[in-house]
């Protein structure tokens, strides 16, 4: 617990919070590419390198482009005349702030049996890589087929529908 | 306070950010940008939990991120794919709007 964490900590919920609350969405976006940043340097304080940078890959440099050509795509960009929130906003808050609530009371309740290892780990991307070819070389493939089945889906979901239309 | 319950509690309050995000906004991409907060949040408790567990050697926490990564960018694909296409179709992306079933 020292100065750093907090700092990050406070970057990561500041665009989380900013994401969620701002008007514009274009502005939502980049709040959201912070918010991804600030999870990437708390993955980074948790000495899990790889996973900190397959996030600023995933999220900053793919995620959030895709998020931003979305809005684009649907004129999203420009603010609605009956506002930003649903009409039972008050309801969903409240289920969040009970959720949060509860998650909070488990993990301060947990606090004395959880681990405590201090000791840095001592795994180096090439240990993950062999992981990843040897143990668990099957949920790579299956990710894989994952990937490409994903993608083709996309393209065609968001393909014209120009022979239906002529129907 | 311990390291792990510091971040442990990041992580609840990102996924309760998201989860209010997804829950109370109109806009169908908004929505998803919760959604995506909401599985950010618990890639902190697994790296969280890999860092401070007695055995970081066997990479189960870490492998479980980042195919949970891989997952979220499939997610995210089909989703704004599906919030293009819709759109299209009802020229609107405000989520109070979609209530048919049938075009």
């Amino acid at each position: 617990m020292d100065f750093v964490f907090y700092l990050v900590s406070a970057f990561a919920v500041g665009g989380a919070l900013a994401a969620v609350l701002l008007k514009n969405l274009v502005h939502a976006a980049l709040a959201l590419t912070i918010a991804f940043f600030g999870l990437a340097l708390l993955f980074l304080r948790l000495d899990a390198q790889f996973a900190g940078f397959a996030q600023i890959l995933v999220y900053v440099g793919a995620v959030a482009i895709l998020v931003v050509f979305a809005i684009l795509l649907t004129k999203g960009s420009e603010v609605p005349k009956e506002g930003v929130f649903s009409k039972s906003w008050f309801a969903g808050l409240a289920i969040a702030a009970g959720v949060f609530a509860v998650l909070a009371w488990a993990v301060l309740q947990a606090a004395p049996s959880l681990p405590n290892q201090t000791a840095v780990p001592a795994v180096t991307v090439n240990d993950i890589g062999n992981a990843l070819m040897s143990r668990y070389v099957l949920p790579l493939e299956i990710i894989a087929v994952l990937l490409t089945a994903a993608l083709l889906g996309a393209v065609i979901v968001a393909m014209h529908e120009k022979e239906r239309a002529k129907q | 306070m311990t390291p792990l319950t510091g971040y442990l509690i990041v992580a609840a309050l990102i996924f309760a950010i998201g989860l209010a995000g997804a829950l109370t906004r109109r806009n169908a991409i908004m929505v998803l940008i919760g959604i995506e907060l909401m599985l950010n949040a618990a890639n902190l408790n697994l790296i969280a939990f890999w860092r401070y567990s007695p055995h970081p050697e066997l990479l189960t926490g870490m492998m479980f991120a980042i195919f949970s990564i891989a997952v979220a960018a499939a997610e995210a694909a089909v989703g704004l794919g599906l919030v293009i296409s819709i759109y299209r179709h009802a020229k609107t992306a405000d989520v109070e709007q979609m209530n048919r079933m049938k075009g």
